[in-house]
C-alpha cells in the first residue's frame, strides 16, 4: 500500500526511556513522601503524583498526544464524565445528613451486618 | 471480505482505518475509566468513614512487594511500547523479543501476586468467617515472615485503632473486601491481557505485523498501558494509608 502517504507519528525509544525513568522515579517519590506525615495532605500529594503518571502514559505511552482531534474529545470526554460521577457522588455525601441525623462519615457500625467473630 | 492487502473496504487509507480503530479501543477504555471509578468512588467513602480500619489494614499489606510489582509494571508498559515502537519501523524480529518480555513481567506480576494474596490467607486476612486482623500479634509463631519490630508496631497500631473504632475486625475487613476486589479485577485484566499477547505474540511470529499494518499491536498496547494506569492508582490508594506512623 505504498501508494497511501504514511503520516503517522513515531515515537522515538529515546522518548520511550525518558518517560519510563520519570515514572520510576515518582513511584520513588511517593513511597518517600508516604513516609512523611502530612496529615491529610499525604493522600493529595499520593494522588496527585499517580495523576502525573497516569498523564504521562497516557500522552506518550498511548499516544494521547499524536491522535485527531476527535479522538481526544473521546478522552476528554471521559475524563469529565468520571468527574461528575466523584464530584457530585462525593459533595452529595460531604453535605447530606442521613436519615438518622448522623453526618458523613457514618459513625454506626456495620458489625451486625458482616456476622464476625472476636 | 471485502479486503485489499490490509485495507478492509470501508476505509479510503489506512491512516482513516487505524484512526478509526484508535477511536473505537478509546471508547471502549472510557467505559473500563467508568468502571474502575465507579469501584474507587465506593472505595474513597469507605475510606473516609472507617479511616482507622483502613490505615491499619493498609499497613498489614507488604510494601517491598506491592512496590516491586509497580516497578514491574511500569517496566512491563515500556517493553509494549517498544513492541509498538518495533512494529511501526517494520522491525519484525523486535515486534516478538518486545511481546516475549512484555508477556514475562505480566508473569512476574502474576507471581508476586500469588505470593501476596498467600500470605494473606496464612495471616487470617481474607474477609469471611476467620477474619482476624489481630491474627499476627495474637500468635506471632503463626506469622514467622513478619519481623518482631514490625508485629510490635503492628500491635501499637491495631490498639490505638481499637480505641478509635470498637469494631475495627468489622471494618478492616471492609478495607480487605476492597483489596481483594480491586486487585482482584485488575488482575483479571492482566489475565485478559496476557492472553491477547500470546495472541499478538503468534501473529508476530507469523510476520503479520508491517510498519504499514500494526493496528493489533496498536490497540493491544492502548489496553495493557490502561491495565498500569489502574495500577498506577490502586498502588498509593491501597498500600500507602498512614505509612509514617
Amino acid at each position: 500500500m505504498s501508494e497511501h502517504e504514511h503520516s503517522e507519528h513515531i515515537v522515538s525509544p529515546g522518548t520511550y526511556l525518558v518517560i519510563i525513568l520519570t515514572l520510576l522515579a515518582l513511584t520513588g517519590i511517593t513511597v518517600a513522601a508516604a513516609y512523611v506525615n502530612l496529615g491529610r495532605f499525604n493522600i493529595v500529594v499520593a494522588l496527585a503524583i499517580a495523576t502525573v503518571k497516569a498523564t504521562l502514559v497516557v500522552l506518550i505511552f498511548m499516544h494521547a498526544k499524536y491522535v485527531p482531534q476527535r479522538t481526544k474529545l473521546v478522552i476528554i470526554a471521559g475524563i469529565f464524565w468520571l468527574a461528575l460521577l466523584l464530584f457530585l457522588t462525593l459533595s452529595d455525601y460531604a453535605s447530606r445528613v442521613d436519615y438518622r441525623g448522623v453526618r458523613f462519615p457514618m459513625s454506626q457500625n456495620i458489625s451486625h451486618i458482616l456476622n464476625q467473630h472476636g | 471480505m471485502h479486503r485489499t492487502g490490509s485495507l478492509y473496504g470501508q476505509f479510503k487509507t489506512l491512516e482513516q482505518q487505524k484512526d478509526t480503530a484508535t477511536l473505537g479501543m478509546w471508547i471502549f477504555l472510557v467505559t473500563e475509566v467508568m468502571f474502575f471509578g465507579g469501584i474507587m468512588l465506593a472505595y474513597t467513602i469507605n475510606r473516609h468513614t472507617y479511616f482507622h480500619a483502613f490505615a491499619v489494614g493498609s499497613n498489614t499489606l507488604s510494601l517491598p512487594l506491592g512496590g516491586f510489582n509497580t516497578v514491574v509494571l511500569l517496566a512491563s508498559s515500556f517493553t509494549m511500547a517498544m513492541a509498538v515502537w518495533s512494529a511501526q519501523s517494520g522491525k519484525k524480529q523486535l515486534i516478538s523479543i518486545f511481546l516475549t518480555l512484555t508477556i514475562l513481567l505480566g508473569f512476574v506480576f502474576f507471581g508476586v501476586k500469588y505470593v501476596e494474596y498467600a500470605q494473606k490467607f496464612h495471616h487470617h486476612l481474607v474477609p469471611g468467617k476467620n477474619f482476624d486482623i489481630s491474627y499476627c500479634v495474637d500468635n506471632p509463631s503463626k506469622c514467622e515472615d513478619i519481623s518482631a519490630a514490625d508485629l510490635e508496631r503492628e500491635r501499637g497500631e491495631i490498639e490505638e485503632a481499637k480505641a478509635a473504632d470498637p469494631n475495627l475486625n468489622a471494618h478492616a475487613q471492609l478495607y480487605y473486601s476492597a483489596y481483594f476486589g480491586m486487585t482482584g479485577l485488575h488482575a483479571l485484566h492482566m489475565v485478559i491481557g496476557a492472553g491477547l499477547l500470546l495472541w499478538l505474540l503468534k501473529g508476530s511470529l507469523a510476520g503479520q505485523f508491517t510498519a504499514e499494518w500494526n493496528n493489533p499491536v496498536d490497540i493491544v498496547g492502548l489496553y495493557w498501558h490502561f491495565v498500569d494506569i489502574v495500577w498506577i492508582y490502586l498502588f498509593p490508594l491501597l498500600y500507602l494509608i498512614d505509612r509514617h506512623k
